[in-house]
């Protein structure tokens, strides 16, 4: 009763001893010990999930007590698989089991905060101006006043704030930006919309409703395989783990299963009892080396080496020599093998494979009115004649018009379908090989990167004539085009037989630099590769012969499940197209058990179609801008002043470098005018002021930017991205950690875009006296600290909010209603909150409801209706997407810029800045009267808004009243549930149906069985549910198969969006020709000249070392992101730890634990070494995002504390990813553009001396010298 | 007339006042703030200086504790056969002494760094600010004394403050009447005691309670019976 008078216990005996008086027994209460029983107690259970960018997507049961969230079980309750299949769950790992730490940590973001001096000026500004908009003004355009906010970021200071008042401020400064620079110069950076869409909708709602910019992340990330949308027209698709166990052989190449993808581990496992054989290819001895039957330890980085060899071994045997008759049809029927391909004649005699070609370049088009330069052709074996299959792009687009001479009576549209027709409808049989039928032999010349010298990678001569070049002899047929020339062309099949370094004996003898056995050390066979990767010909060899040998025997299930470690290089084009090639040549892609499973993580957003209009206010405007993150950075944090990297040294031999001058920045900037790639900020001026000025011309608004841009009057923003009318101005971060984990050149953001301290070693162009770019304007003097306003919404004191200028606190992941999917399982999942959101945070719908009302309050008098011009990149899936046959630079003259064709498509939007509120909480008009869709089709949706409208019920007054309203988290998650035809049967039957008119094949049947069924929110909170198919995916979400990419390409006959409509081994767009890629070759690693740029800093008296720079996933944290978690440190090392190998730590002296750096041009890391022998000689591993608040002490080199991983990285962006306006090299968002590679960098690593902690609190110290 | 009743009021009923609360205070406090008594110590914030001044703040502040429990409370009679008034005196003035300059100077330092130390200073709550000052101001005063005191070393003061306090303590009445004649120094000394023991339970001075004695005679091993 009373903890005093329980202790007065005087007259009972209390102490008994026992055991020789060693022990004694007590009489006092234990009841404190209450205190740990309850908490493991609960009074609800309530489903949610982790928002985390992992594969997870698991379901969890969170355990409440009195308002608290006490800890969380994974939930076993999914529907069940078929009898067949494992079922998947439970779901969940150990580290998704600690998040419940942060919900109550010291480490948890409980207030609204803003740094001192930064409030103290605006309170004064305010006090002064009495409007908010003007105090901004009288702020940021005082050079002395933003000086003094900007330099203390990262540098603590924060206080809190209250919400009205920051929400007023930053809606001050929102307006301010559009009114003063543009609504362009408003950027906001949130990663991966799947792992919580509602929070993701809710930012880029608000952006795209005021005109501000929504940033790309896959590509960022580096996590976009850009030869995904290169041979498939598919940002990235894969099957679901479950597949997995349906598979017959499987190679985890770079993928560390059990680490990185614990929760679908198990299908893994479970598949090896069926007796599927495993392989892992690591350069590491990581978990998965562990798991499978045998291991291929390939150097990091050449995996394209390998996986040519092993292409070489499969073609040799299972096409040429005893070719598979499944193979065979596979290939004919769904690649481009059978196409053919121009051969351009070379001085030297030789020829150069050229352009696929056309309908357009025969006679009369051969009969193809509509696109026929968009219809790739073949030659028919059946009737020995060129013929026009169905199913290129051209198909695709205008075909309801029938074209000029298309009309002939027939229905045009319904031939974008692979059935083996032509366009007339005949049946056809495409010839693969022109073996037997060829006019004449021709020597064709092959670029060859593998003789290039590297410091760190081993290189192999061609044994040929040329050490930049190899010549294959092919067969090849004589062609009249239609200007009555002659052209040699070879097909698709032929090419790549060649190129796989296979000596078919058409040349004479020693005329062709192919191999004619494995054992020889030519281009490409196993012997060849074994010098480059160090694994063994015999192994390489076999491996190869028992995938496709299964692949043979099972129809295509053999699979290769690939990882980050094969996508973050600077060439990892090749790495993947070497094992798509493998994939697609053993006809594993659209079957069941075979088929790439790329690391995707939660990229994919199920119900897509219905989140977009939620997302990017379509509903009330279209388009929104998009950029791509890579450009956006590589650009506006000057990383391009550091270029070190030519354009000649990328460059194919086939190439002039006379015809590509420039440096990266300019392709870049050249890819932005011709209307490939996006820009943000778009144009150098204010967008919202175009329209009155083009009214004073007498001009339309796109007339008038068009005479302006191609006078020289006006520019693109990135033409000039240091002059201040072009700086991003106002960033949001929500959902990120983009400057601890993905911000790559981290050094550099924080010196040009935030104007704070920066470890920066290296010099720009101008003190170096580099070569400047052409197309971007220089300026010696560099301007730092472009933005004026950082705002980052997070639940944890993450390294991004340390560099923020307002932190918001949001809700955790147990705190809010939000939606989640992912691609390894077919269910789509509730997040709901288990408890309010604590203390004063709010979730990310209420934060940017809060932002737009204080938006729509502080504009009046600033902003009011607005016209504002949008700049459009031809986008992917949309008729723009034939925008380009050829590449023509109106700038320079070659063409007239025509928006939509030769440039980006100029559109007016009309904005109404008072009304954001209200549009922001309804649902707009433009849904009943344009329809959504996606992937290039498009449905009626009225059925729809009016169910959400009775749903949601309606707004009752204000300028949209009678508007379905979207107020809550799950109002909004109600209208993606809506709309989306994964979660609404009816929807998918009219998306079906859409799609079946294009490809003239009835397609609903697919989704008739469920067309009745409608998810909403409730439902999947009661259980997970399996989502309804939908012509979004490749794949199909059914009773009888598990999902599986490119499924509904191969067993419903839809094109792959690509230029042939198959899959697409040969590129040949100029821009991959002239940077040898048009077909596989192996590139070694670039070199980034980081290490030995710099000048050495001084020496500390230890030896140094230069190393691999390699970045993989965590082990000891939620994914990527979460390891600053007490359970997860305590795994770990507490700290920042790099992994090194033995030798490498003996060759400088470093044992394990110590403190090392390392360092490069781009900055310095200071950690504790790992010293082990699963690391690989020559590389050193950090893990992602050790975020810099733990346990970092300050780097000997920089003098500033020790960074993390991207302290030594920087973008450099590849001209191939900048393609455009061509099929399936169009930009689309997070779909195709430059990526964040960074694993070709080197890093010098020494022993630290001095540990220094930079508090002044006398805890420094001297570690020993190296002996 | 109003000194009088003042006199009475602070040295006759304000010790019962302060006394009472600090008791019932102190039980209310254990037995429904379980979780707020502790010493609230901020040495993870700074450990900076810490082992010195809290060392010597600790040693001072309980050397003068005892000192004063036996200097104040003994009844005269029981040591007077071996000690003389002023021998008693003479100790008091240099084990004191010694122990206030321990604790004047450890606790200054603990001050300064309370009200300077921005995370010390973030954290600190009014009372710990108020009882931490009091006790360094009160080590002071008493320092102060001992420059009276040795005015008049025949520790006739002595016996008449301790005949006041033992008056108090059990209860014999009459006892403000022994401050009639008492110094200015010594009575705001009192005053300032008798207010310590009043917030005493409401600081975190509650620590003091739960002085760990109990590890002197525990034994290794600590089982207990199943309650039934």
């Amino acid at each position: 009763m009373s903890h005093f008078i329980d202790r007065l216990n005087f007259f009972r005996k209390a102490r008994e001893p026992f055991a020789n008086d060693h022990g004694e027994v007590r009489g006092e209460s234990r009841e404190w010990e209450n205190g740990y029983r309850q908490r493991w107690q609960h009074d609800k259970i309530v489903r949610s999930t982790h928002g985390v960018n992992c594969t997870g997507s698991c379901s969890w049961k969170i355990y409440v007590k009195n308002g608290l969230v006490t800890w969380e079980t994974q939930q076993t309750d999914y529907p069940r698989t078929r009898p067949d299949l494992p079922n998947h769950e439970p779901r969940g790992c150990p580290r998704g089991a600690s998040y419940s730490w942060y919900i109550y940590s010291a480490n948890r973001l409980k207030h609204p905060l803003i740094r001192k001096p930064l409030l103290k000026l605006w309170r004064e500004a305010l006090e002064a101006k009495g409007d908010p908009v003007d105090a901004w003004a009288s702020i940021v355009e005082d050079p002395a006043k933003s000086k003094q906010y900007k330099r203390a970021r990262g540098m603590g200071g924060f206080v809190r704030a209250n919400w009205d008042e920051l929400n007023e401020l930053i809606a001050a400064s929102n307006v301010y930006t559009a009114k003063q620079y543009g609504p362009d110069r408003i950027i906001g950076f949130s990663p991966i919309p799947a792992m919580s869409m509602v929070s993701y909708a809710a930012g880029s709602r608000y952006l795209s409703l005021i005109g501000g910019v929504c940033m790309s992340f896959y590509d960022w990330y580096c996590d976009l395989p850009p030869a995904s949308p290169m041979t498939w027209g598919e940002q990235t698709d894969v099957p679901e783990s479950a597949d997995w166990y349906n598979s017959g052989y499987i190679i985890a190449w770079g993928s560390n299963v059990p680490q990185t993808r614990t929760p679908d581990a198990h299908f893994f496992t479970e598949v090896r009892y069926k007796g599927t054989k495993t392989v892992s290819i690591t350069p590491d001895y990581a978990e998965v080396s562990k798991l499978t039957d045998e291991w291929l330890s390939a150097k990091q980085g050449t995996d394209a080496a390998l996986a040519m060899a092993m292409g070489h071994v499969i073609l040799k045997e299972f096409h040429l020599d005893k070719p598979s008759s499944y193979f065979t049809d596979y290939v004919r029927r769904y690649t481009d093998m059978p196409f053919l391909v121009e051969l351009e004649p070379r001085e030297d005699g030789s020829y150069a494979p050229g352009r696929q070609m056309r309908a357009s370049d025969f006679e009369a088009s051969l009969g193809q009115g509509n696109n026929p330069e968009w219809k790739t052709v073949a030659w028919d074996e059946t009737r020995d004649q060129l013929v026009v299959p169905r199913g290129s792009i051209g198909f695709r687009w205008g075909e309801e018009s029938g074209g000029e001479s298309g009309g002939e009576g027939e229905k045009a549209r319904g031939k974008w379908n692979l059935e083996p027709l032509d366009a007339d409808g005949t049946e056809i049989k495409p010839l693969l090989s022109l073996a037997e039928q060829h006019d004449d032999i021709a020597k064709v010349a092959f670029p060859y990167f593998g003789a290039i010298a590297h410091e760190h990678f081993d290189h192999v001569k061609s044994g040929g004539a040329s050490d930049e070049l190899l010549f294959h002899s092919l067969p090849a047929k004589r062609l009249r085009k239609a200007d009555g020339s002659d052209v040699l062309a070879v097909t698709v099949f032929d090419l790549m037989c060649a190129n796989y370094g296979i000596d078919r004996g058409f040349g004479a003898e020693g005329e062709d630099d192919g191999a004619t056995s494995y054992d020889q050390v030519k281009p490409y066979t196993p012997a060849w590769q074994e010098k480059i990767t160090g694994v063994p010909a015999e192994q390489a060899t076999r491996i190869a012969r028992e995938f496709a040998d299964n692949a043979d025997k099972t129809q295509g299930r053999s699979m290769i499940i690939v990882g980050a470690g094969m996508n973050h290089w600077y060439h990892m084009d090749m790495n993947y197209r070497g094992l798509i090639n493998m994939l697609v040549m053993c006809g594993c892609i659209g079957q069941s058990g075979g088929g790439w499973a790329h690391y995707v993580g939660q990229e994919k957003l199920r119900p897509q179609t219905g989140w977009t209009p939620l997302a990017f206010g379509l509903d009330w405007q279209r388009p929104p801008r998009h950029m791509n993150s890579t450009s956006f950075f590589y650009n506006h944090s000057s990383q391009w002043r550091y270029e070190k990297l030519e354009i000649k040294e990328i460059l194919s031999p086939l190439a002039k470098i006379e015809d590509y001058p420039g440096s990266l920045i300019d392709f870049n900037v050249r890819s932005e005018r011709m209307g490939w790639l996006p820009s943000a900020p778009q144009l150098a001026t204010n967008p919202l002021r175009l329209a009155a000025k083009a009214e004073a011309a007498g001009m339309s608004t796109k007339d008038y930017a068009v005479q302006q841009l191609k006078s020289g009057e006006l520019a693109f923003a990135a033409e000039d991205p240091d002059n201040p009318q072009n700086f991003p101005r106002n960033m949001f971060i929500w959902r990120s950690n983009l400057l601890g984990s993905s911000g790559k050149g981290h050094e550099y953001m924080l010196k040009y875009l935030l104007g704070t301290r920066h470890g920066i070693q290296g010099k720009d162009l101008g003190e170096e006296g580099g070569s400047k770019p052409q197309e971007v304007k220089w300026h010696d003097e560099a301007p730092e600290g472009k933005l004026d306003l950082l705002v980052t919404l997070d639940f944890r004191m993450s390294t991004t909010c340390l560099y923020s200028d307002i932190v918001l606190p949001t809700a955790t992941w147990y705190e809010k209603d939000d939606l989640n999917t992912s691609d390894m399982h077919p269910f789509i999942h509730p997040l709901t909150a288990a408890t309010d959101p604590a203390w004063e945070s709010r979730s990310d719908w209420e934060i940017y409801k809060g932002i737009a009302k204080a938006f729509s309050k502080v504009c009046v008098g600033h902003l009011g209706e607005e016209t504002d011009l949008v700049t459009l990149p031809h986008q992917h899936d949309s008729p723009a997407e034939l925008a380009q046959v050829e590449v023509k630079d109106w700038k320079k003259g070659e063409c007239e810029p025509i928006p939509g064709k030769t440039m980006p498509a100029l559109i007016e939007v009309k904005r109404n800045y008072p009304e954001t509120y209200e549009r922001f909480t309804s649902v707009g008009p433009l849904l009943e009267s344009i329809g959504n869709g996606g992937k290039g089709i498009s449905w009626n949706t009225e059925k729809e808004v009016k169910l959400l409208g009775d749903l949601n019920h309606r707004k009752l007054d204000g300028p949209h009243k009678g508007r379905p309203q979207i107020e809550s988290a799950i109002d909004a998650a109600e209208m993606i549930l809506t709309l989306a035809p994964e979660t609404n049967g009816q929807v998918a039957v009219k998306a079906w149906g859409a799609l079946s008119k294009i490809t003239g094949r009835d397609h609903t049947h697919l989704a008739h069985p469920k067309e009745e069924e409608k998810i909403r929110f409730r439902d999947i909170v009661a259980q997970p549910r399996k989502i309804i198919s939908s012509p979004t995916w490749s794949g199909l979400e059914d009773e009888h198969v598990s999902y599986n990419a490119g499924y509904t390409n191969v067993h419903e006959l839809i094109p792959w969006r690509t230029v042939s409509g198959r899959q697409q081994f040969y590129q040949d767009h100029p821009w991959m020709r002239a940077f040898g890629e048009s077909l596989l070759v192996y590139r070694p690693p670039i070199d980034t000249k980081a290490a030995v740029s710099m000048a050495g800093p001084k020496g500390n008296g230890n030896p140094e070392i230069a190393l691999n720079w390699i970045t993989p996933h965590q082990k000891w944290g939620i994914h990527s992101t979460y390891s600053d978690n007490l359970l997860m440190q305590t795994l770990s090392r507490g700290g920042p730890i790099v992994w090194m190998s033995e030798d490498d730590a003996g060759a400088i002296g470093v044992e394990d634990n110590d403190w090392i750096e390392l360092y490069n041009a781009n900055g310095a890391i200071a950690a504790r070494a790992v010293v082990s022998q699963r690391v690989k000689n020559g590389m050193v591993m950090m893990y992602h995002a050790q975020e810099r608040i733990v346990n970092i002490p300050g780097s000997e080199i920089t003098g500033t504390r020790g960074g993390i991983h991207n302290s030594v990285t920087r973008v450099c962006p590849k001209p191939t990813h900048m393609i455009g306006g061509y099929a399936q090299l169009s930009y689309s968002f997070n779909y195709y553009g430059t990526v964040g590679s960074n694993r070709d960098e080197f890093v010098i690593v020494r022993k630290m001396k001095r540990i220094d902690w930079l508090d002044g609190e006398g805890n420094d110290y001297e570690q020993e010298a190296v002996k | 007339m109003f000194s009088e009743y003042l006199q009475h009021l602070l040295y006759g009923y304000y010790p019962y006042l302060a006394g009472t609360v600090f008791l019932v205070g102190s039980l209310m406090r254990f037995d429904h703030g379980q979780f707020t008594w502790k010493t609230g110590s901020s040495q993870m914030l700074s450990s900076k200086n810490m082992r010195l001044a809290s060392n010597l703040f600790h040693i001072g502040i309980i050397v003068i504790f005892f000192g004063h429990l036996f200097g104040m409370l003994t009844p005269h009679w029981v040591y007077a056969p071996f000690l003389h008034a002023g021998t008693k005196q003479l100790l008091a003035i240099v084990v004191g002494g010694i122990a206030g300059i321990m604790c004047v100077v450890g606790g200054a330092m603990l001050l300064y760094r309370r009200f300077t130390h921005p995370r010390v200073k973030a954290s600190s709550s009014m009372m710990d600010n108020i009882i931490l000052g009091l006790i360094v101001f009160q080590a002071a005063l008493g320092m102060i004394t001992i420059i009276f005191s040795l005015g008049h070393l025949d520790g006739e003061m002595m016996l008449t403050l301790s005949s006041w306090a033992q008056s108090i303590v059990f209860f014999s009445g009459g006892a403000a009447d022994y401050m009639s004649e008492v110094s200015w120094i010594y009575k705001l000394h009192i005053f300032v005691g008798l207010t310590i023991i009043l917030l005493f339970p409401f600081s975190r001075l509650v620590h003091v309670w739960s002085v760990p004695f109990g590890y002197v005679t525990r034994r290794y091993q600590l089982v207990r019976r199943r309650t039934t």
